[in-house]
């Protein structure tokens, strides 16, 4: 295998030079024309035709305590049921990502409406009416479900960051400050929500078992599934080709797929599941939810000392992940004296995972809010007030940035905004019954790359194949790979057919972390630099000065069509990169800014985003249409989490009690104007072959919080309780504003 | 039971559950699966199909109640071959990301179009009596029962407004 470890900076390439001149156009998505037309197959919609069944769930009534008894009879008894598995096989919730398997329910209840059994039956209506005549006597014990009583503190695994790191003196240089900043504010639980409910169609022919499910990190699921079954793994294939939506809730493999691959072993024909809506809110994952005290010393002058972002989270037994809200203060603001740490509280509800930008979509709503707060007390410009704490290297270990333009991001902003016209004291400007606000925030987003590998097979018409382990989760993967392929290997878009989420092709990093373009990007460029290096050798040429343009290669004063080098062969090639030095010895991040405008309604108490602005860097942008695509997709999320989103866990017995799209709000058309996203031209030249960095969650960092301080300026009202709905923006109203004109 | 259902111009003859939506007579019993399933209540817009012309959330309604009923789903409106202009604008305009929602944003915004025709005013229509024009807040608005959880709004109304351009009429 031809393989990129990421030592050095990358030098000049032919994605630079750009001579077919596709790479970083917006092309429309490859797989475009069938998502519009409804014949995109997800993960439910295989084997049409055939005669399948279906399963649904049957929930636990309580939030913890013991299964005594599962007595299944009178739901075996209706006609057309099939079988009621229940016991060992049941799995709790999703795993968590890159966990070798879920959690098995072992005879216990964990969490409120966890799964018990399922039902599986010739239709979908009969396995429902079914599923409520399996009768469940449990042994109830007190649950644990409020974040604020701690009744059992521990600390996370090092999953998804170490979560402990401190440096020098916190306390003494913080007692020391000129001025000291100490706020606390909480983030509640959020859900993913992804548009397709999780899914698995499974089919046992007696010797392999094909799993289609929706899921991000293909490379696992295997493995997975093997444990749960005890099916060989090489007996397993996993397809994933298309995802409604993941946002991190599909990282780990949902208990729709190892229920039904259960299932379809048992009896023997192929079964599909479908998580119901209220299962994915209550049976798969959520993002925990955050108590964060965020302390800063500063100088009268405006130069912060020292930094500390502590922060409470929560996660059920047996799970150490947690949301790593101090993610971004790592390394974005200044201060030798630094604590950045977490802890979990144990809760017995649903266990908490990865949702987009896992860290920076709570902790920036803190860190920049109380950014904003700490400049206004100093009496210093929130942009000005960020301009003057620019560290020159990373604060937690003094290494270089590999590129860090995140003032540029901020001045392009507040020129293209019109900052200098923000209203210099809150309240000030109204217009009838709106308040008008101005706010703004930084945004960062920490940039992994991960091994990922590709093959690209070039048939003798001189038509490309990439295949990949990958998944496109509506991010753009497959056109972003083809554009890769087509402006390495000079062909035309139409040339290159891309192929994603089959377990058997080469293993990929995955969609996640924001680190999915650039990795398996990456795969595509060191396997298309290895097929040009074959075309070359075959043409006796120096693969280094081959131009490949328009389906030709040209040497000297050559100029000779694909096919004929070719000579009706196929040439298959694999490509991987792995991570290496340039990740140690640089740190690599993106960064952007928001710029927001909002108006705060004096009767009703009701926020409404009038303008919002986002300027990004993020390294070479690959598809200008799909990236600024995803952009718009973190500021909506955070239009959502400022405003809207709260799953709301009821504190007496654990029951989620919003667990469907009709009570937890996520943002509709309703709420989001014309928006506007700024790609500043980037490269970075550290962090891939690509030079590009990740931008998938770029745009969620921080800008919660660039809309809670513009209803500060707005109507001086500072919520630090997120999310700042009516009640409580009116809550914080002077009476007079009613009567004021 | 026996029902026979007209959709996307064909006749389709089906012995069913009673208790079987719309939604899933087209996509467990026909393979038709353009129309997605994201909630089964009505609360998420993405099994939208035009009953008789008019926007309908299939998921809330029995097959059984739709004999002398014509039906148009995703597929009905045109194909990867041969895109109908409401398909091709979203295209034009990544009008999606995922594509679970999109189907459903599709018929929806034909069958919307089809309303602001016919002169049904909304919320923000300003003045009911002097008829109701397309414009991003009507879109919006009218738009509001079909979320997009990867939230493509800006791109879908950019859609939205291109494909009214190009055709007057509701497929």
């Amino acid at each position: 295998m031809n393989k990129h470890v990421m030592d050095e900076a990358i030098g000049e390439t032919r994605l630079d030079r750009n001579t077919q001149g596709v790479i970083g156009k917006g092309a429309p998505r490859y797989e475009g024309k069938l998502k519009v037309s409804g014949t995109a197959p997800y993960a439910y919609e295989h084997l049409g035709g055939e005669d399948v069944a279906y399963g649904f769930i049957v929930p636990a009534s309580i939030a913890r305590g013991k299964i005594r008894s599962v007595d299944t009879s009178a739901a075996e008894a209706v006609p057309g049921v099939l079988k009621v598995i229940s016991g060992e096989k049941i799995v709790r919730a999703a795993s968590q990502p890159m966990a070798p398997a879920a959690q098995t329910i072992d005879g216990e209840v964990f969490h409120y409406n966890q799964p018990v059994a399922v039902v599986i039956a010739d239709t979908f209506e009969v396995a429902r009416h079914a599923s409520k005549l399996v009768k469940v006597e449990y042994s109830e014990t007190e649950g644990r479900f409020d974040i604020t009583n701690r009744h059992t503190v521990r600390e996370p695994d090092s999953m998804p960051m170490t979560p402990n790191q401190s440096r020098g003196d916190f306390e003494h240089a913080f007692a020391e400050a000129e001025v000291q900043f100490d706020q606390t504010y909480t983030t509640p639980s959020y859900q993913a929500a992804a548009m397709e409910p999780h899914a698995t169609t499974a089919k046992w022919d007696g010797n392999h078992l094909t799993v289609w499910t929706s899921h991000q990190l293909l490379e696992t699921a295997p493995g997975q599934i093997a444990k749960h079954t005890g099916i060989d793994e090489d007996k397993i294939t996993v397809h994933s080709p298309y995802i409604g939506g993941g946002f991190g809730s599909k990282l780990g493999l949902g208990p729709d797929a190892v229920m039904a691959a259960n299932a379809t072993i048992a009896i023997g024909k192929p079964v599909k599941i479908a998580l119901t809506r209220q299962n994915v809110f209550q049976a798969t994952s959520r993002r925990g939810e955050t108590i964060q005290r965020v302390r800063i010393g500063a100088t009268k002058a405006g130069k912060i000392t020292c930094f500390a972002h502590e922060t409470d989270t929560t996660n059920s037994p047996g799970n150490g992940f947690f949301e790593p809200s101090g993610i971004s203060s790592l390394f974005l603001y200044p201060g030798k004296d630094r604590i950045i740490a977490h802890n979990i509280v144990e809760t017995d509800v649903l266990m908490t995972s990865a949702v987009r930008a896992p860290g920076e979509a709570t902790g920036m709503l803190a860190t920049e809010s109380a950014l904003d707060e700490l400049a206004e007390t100093l009496g210093i410009d929130p942009v000005e007030f960020r301009r003057m704490n620019e560290p020159e290297v990373n604060p937690q270990d003094d290494r270089p940035f590999s590129s860090r333009r995140l003032m540029e991001c901020i001045d392009e902003g507040a020129k293209r905004f019109g900052w200098s016209d923000r209203p210099e004291k809150p309240a000030s400007r109204r217009e009838g019954e709106w308040l008008i606000g101005y706010g703004m925030s930084s945004a960062s987003r920490k940039n992994d790359l991960m091994p990922s590998a590709a093959e690209i097979e070039m048939s003798s018409d001189g038509r490309a194949t990439v295949r990949t382990g990958m998944t496109d989760i509506g991010t753009g993967t497959y056109t972003i790979l083809q554009q890769i392929a087509a402006e390495m290997l000079g062909l035309p878009l139409d040339m290159v057919d891309v192929e994603l989420g089959d377990s058997r092709f080469a293993a990929s990093s995955g969609s996640g972390g924001s680190w999915g373009a650039n990795s398996a990007g990456s795969s595509v460029y060191v396997a298309s630099l290895a097929l040009i290096r074959e075309l070359a050798s075959r043409l006796d040429a120096d693969a280094e000065t081959l131009t490949l343009k328009d389906g030709h290669a040209i040497f000297g004063n050559k100029q000779i069509p694909l096919p004929d080098i070719l000579k009706g062969e196929t040439i298959s090639v694999t490509g991987k990169i792995e991570p290496g030095k340039q990740a140690e010895e640089t740190h690599q991040a993106s960064y952007g800014a928001h710029f927001c405008e909002v108006g705060v309604n004096v009767v009703t108490g009701e926020t409404r985003i009038r303008r919002l602005l986002t300027v990004g860097a993020a390294g070479r942008i690959l598809n200008e249409k799909t990236a600024t695509s995803q952009c718009y997709g973190g500021q909506i999320w955070g239009i959502g989490y400022a405003l809207e989103e709260d799953l709301v866990i009821d504190k007496r017995n654990g029951l989620i009690v919003n667990h469907d799209l009709a009570e937890y709000h996520v943002p509709v058309h309703a709420d989001v104007p014309a928006l506007e996203v700024v790609l500043l031209e980037d490269r970075d030249p550290h962090a891939s072959p690509l030079a590009g960095k990740g931008i998938g969650e770029l745009a969620i960092a921080g800008v919660g919080a660039a809309i809670t301080n513009a209803i500060y300026n707005a109507c001086g009202v500072r919520i630090r309780d997120y999310p700042a709905t009516l009640d409580k923006v009116l809550a914080g109203l002077p009476d007079d504003y009613l009567t004021a004109a | 039971m026996n029902v026979t259902l007209s959709i996307n111009g064909r006749y389709h003859t089906l012995d069913i559950d009673p208790r079987t939506s719309l939604l899933d007579a087209c996509r467990d019993h026909l393979a038709l699966t353009g129309s997605k399933k994201g909630c089964d209540h009505g609360q998420c817009g993405a099994c939208t199909m035009l009953v008789n012309g008019r926007r309908i959330n299939s998921c809330l309604t029995l097959a059984v109640m739709h004999e002398n009923d014509t039906i148009t789903t995703v597929e009905g409106l045109g194909t990867a071959e041969n895109l109908h202009p409401m398909q091709a604008a979203f295209v034009e305009h990544d009008g999606y990301q995922c594509g679970y929602c999109t189907p459903g944003q599709i018929v929806s915004a034909v069958g919307m179009l089809g309303e602001i025709g016919d002169g049904w005013p909304s919320h923000v229509t300003k003045d009911i009596k002097t008829g109701t024009e397309l414009s991003g807040d009507e879109i919006r608005e009218r738009m509001s029962g079909n979320l997009c959880r990867c939230s493509a709004y800006p791109n879908i109304v950019d859609a939205i407004e291109t494909a009214a351009g190009k055709t007057k009429e509701p497929a």
